[in-house]
């Protein structure tokens, strides 16, 4: 069994016809029950739950105050390579954009990683666009040795590994894995996932749960909204972490909300998200899943970051470069998508804390 | 008061606190204070020992007895493994074993938690076991060389009190280490009634980080900790379950010896 057979229970439900029946009585009943299972979470998606934004987010607050305390971790992304075969219809990187192309030699790689880890950060994120040809498993294990010298924590989000490559990473000293199924719908998967290996749907989908078969310690998911409708999205996506949470309980698993930002190669076809969305979203995840761990980006503007840190949000990321080689070199590449928040890390920890909260620079070390 | 002793070491104070979920490190100094507290936990993963500002070690005062955790461990070998690196980092030898392989309620796995705590003592270091409430748990604790055990009141950071007090009072009365109460403690009357139990100590962390005035609070738990104990000692008077029968049932047993 894997989260496919779940996703199918959901593929022909009548989402519109279950939102449109939920009344006012149904959200505060939901609100005041301690534990909510998927339908009172797909009811807080509601629209009829949007004019009730403020009693959820007085509960996650709470629930996200006793799991995780008043603390916001810290990390940055370090893009090593933007070669990449697919075309994503949606993405920068996608192999028909004329950009320029980077891939970053192992001592650009130890630049950058003085750079950003003299700005104090110790969790990292590396990326790479999908070209096992360029960026094979071996480089990333390299490259992976050169960081550990830097930083407590290393995740990657690169192309989907078969479950012994996720061993081998985890051997290397990666302890997290971030991966976005992009779209949980099947059909829109197919249709934005124009060419490219990435067209294999549950190779990706499964892609999660083959990394806690070998025991990676974090696990990072999401879709990138925009994609479809936001609630059957933020749905499918809160019963994936609650299925690996289930399944994996050693597992600390956390989810993020891109929402699609202007890049190279602009894509037309996008369902859109407000801001009220996003926080609904947000609230209805953390009610829904009171310990999982929330990511936020530097796709989302400053303002809005700084008001979202006390309704659930457990992780930020700060002095932000897409580009590879963004925070050393001089010949950088374009970027994957334009960020918005372009604070650097100072700047990040003084928001957080003039906040009342505490940025976290450290949650985690090698222990082996 | 009444010293508590652990591991050779004379306690005052009978309040343990943690350091995690502070909105900001520097009232930390301020919250030790208040609560008078001398044995002082935090999480090894969080330690930054490269970073003056970052290193949490830089806020706990320097008679305070560091007593770093496991957080992290998924089962004993990796407890073992974070407890030898805190006492390389120069974090003393005190350690809090914390194996928890259920991210979904952060309940502790006892039986990981008793093979750790076996190898550490035997390596030297006073162990400070985490454990859901169990009597047969905390005996092979005891024989694997604990030096006090710490069952949860509830799981950690719901606030929600003794929900295992009956299993906590049958670990007091038939336990011979200090039994400290650990997690679940929501208020200071909590810790009182704990104390109050025969607990030989309590650990508080969420309650006083996340509350509206940590260092206020702490005072708060610091007093209730006293009071508790001070009652504990005093001998409590025993509550009676059913009130006194102005006709009792047995009273024509003493009817000859009018
Ligand atoms: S989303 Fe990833 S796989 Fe798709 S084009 Fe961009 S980098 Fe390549």
């Amino acid at each position: 069994m894997s989260f496919y057979s779940e996703y199918l229970k959901y593929k022909n439900f009548e989402f519109n016809k279950f939102l449109e029946n939920i009344t006012s009585s149904d959200i505060f009943r939901i609100i005041n029950k301690d534990k909510i299972d998927e339908y009172d979470f797909l009811a807080l998606l509601s629209n009829e739950a949007e004019k009730y934004l403020e009693e959820m987010a007085q509960k996650a607050h709470r629930l996200t105050i006793q799991s995780f305390g008043k603390t916001i971790l810290l990390y940055t992304p370090l893009y090593l390579s933007n070669f990449c075969i697919n075309r994503c219809s949606y993405c920068g990187f996608n192999i028909e954009n004329k950009i320029k192309r980077k891939k970053l030699t192992f001592e650009e790689i130890e630049e950058e990683a003085k750079v950003i880890s003299s700005t104090g950060l110790r969790h990292i994120l590396i990326l790479t666009g999908e070209s096992r040809k360029e960026t094979p498993v071996s480089y990333i294990i390299d490259a992976v040795k050169i960081l550990k010298k830097y930083f407590d924590s290393i995740s990657i989000e690169i192309y989907p590994l078969k479950e012994d490559e996720y061993r081998e990473v985890i051997e290397a000293g990666v302890d997290g894995l971030t991966i976005y199924q992009e779209v949980y719908d099947e059909d829109i998967y197919d249709k934005v996932h124009i060419a490219g290996l990435k067209k294999n749907y549950r190779f990706r989908l499964n892609a999660p749960e083959r990394a806690c078969k070998a025991r990676m310690r974090n696990v990072n998911i999401g879709a990138l909204l925009g994609l479809n409708d936001w609630r059957k999205e933020t749905f499918m996506t809160g019963l994936h972490a609650k299925y690996l949470q289930d399944k994996y309980s050693d597992v600390e698993v956390s989810v993020s909300l891109p929402r699609i930002r202007p890049h190279i190669g602009v894509y037309e076809d996008i369902y859109p998200v407000s801001d009220k969305n996003l926080v609904q979203i947000i609230l209805a995840l953390r009610l829904f899943l009171p310990r999982v761990g929330i990511t936020i980006s530097t796709r989302e503007n400053q303002k809005l970051r700084d008001n979202l840190i006390p309704l659930g949000i457990t992780k930020m990321s700060a002095g932000v470069s897409t580009e590879v080689g963004g925070h050393s070199s001089k010949t950088k590449s374009d970027s994957q998508f334009e960020i918005s928040d372009k604070r650097s890390v100072i700047e990040m920890k003084e928001a957080i804390s003039a906040r009342g909260y505490q940025p976290v620079f450290k949650d985690w070390m090698h222990i082996d | 008061m009444d010293k508590l002793v652990i591991g050779g070491v004379k306690l005052e104070s009978r309040l343990f606190i943690g350091t995690g979920k502070f909105p900001s490190k520097k009232i930390i100094p301020d919250v030790v204070k208040t609560s008078k507290s001398q044995v002082i936990t935090m999480a090894l993963r969080r330690v930054d020992i490269n970073s003056k500002e970052e290193n949490i070690l830089e806020y706990i005062p320097k008679d305070c007895i560091l007593l770093p955790n496991t957080s992290g461990a998924r089962n004993a070998e990796e407890a073992v493994r974070i407890a030898r690196l805190a006492k390389a980092l120069g974090c003393g030898n005190w350690i809090k074993i914390e194996v928890i392989s259920d991210n979904k309620y952060l309940l502790p796995d006892n039986y990981e938690t008793i093979k750790a705590t076996e190898t550490l003592a035997k390596e030297g270091f006073i162990v400070l076991p985490y454990m859901s409430p169990d009597l047969i748990a905390a005996k092979r604790l005891v024989e694997a060389g604990a030096a006090a055990v710490m069952p949860l009141g509830a799981p950690i950071g719901t606030n929600r009190g003794l929900k295992t007090k009956e299993l906590i009072q049958i670990m007091i009365d038939e336990i011979d280490l200090p039994i400290i109460v650990d997690a679940g403690i929501g208020k200071p009357s909590d810790a009182a009634e704990a104390m109050e139990m025969g607990a030989a100590a309590v650990l508080v962390n969420t309650a006083i980080a996340t509350a509206g005035d940590p260092v206020k609070m702490a005072e708060a738990f610091r007093l209730a900790v006293e009071a508790g104990r001070l009652a504990y000692i005093s001998k409590l008077g025993p509550e009676k379950k059913f009130a006194e029968a102005s006709s009792p049932l047995t009273g024509f047993l003493n009817e000859g010896e009018k």
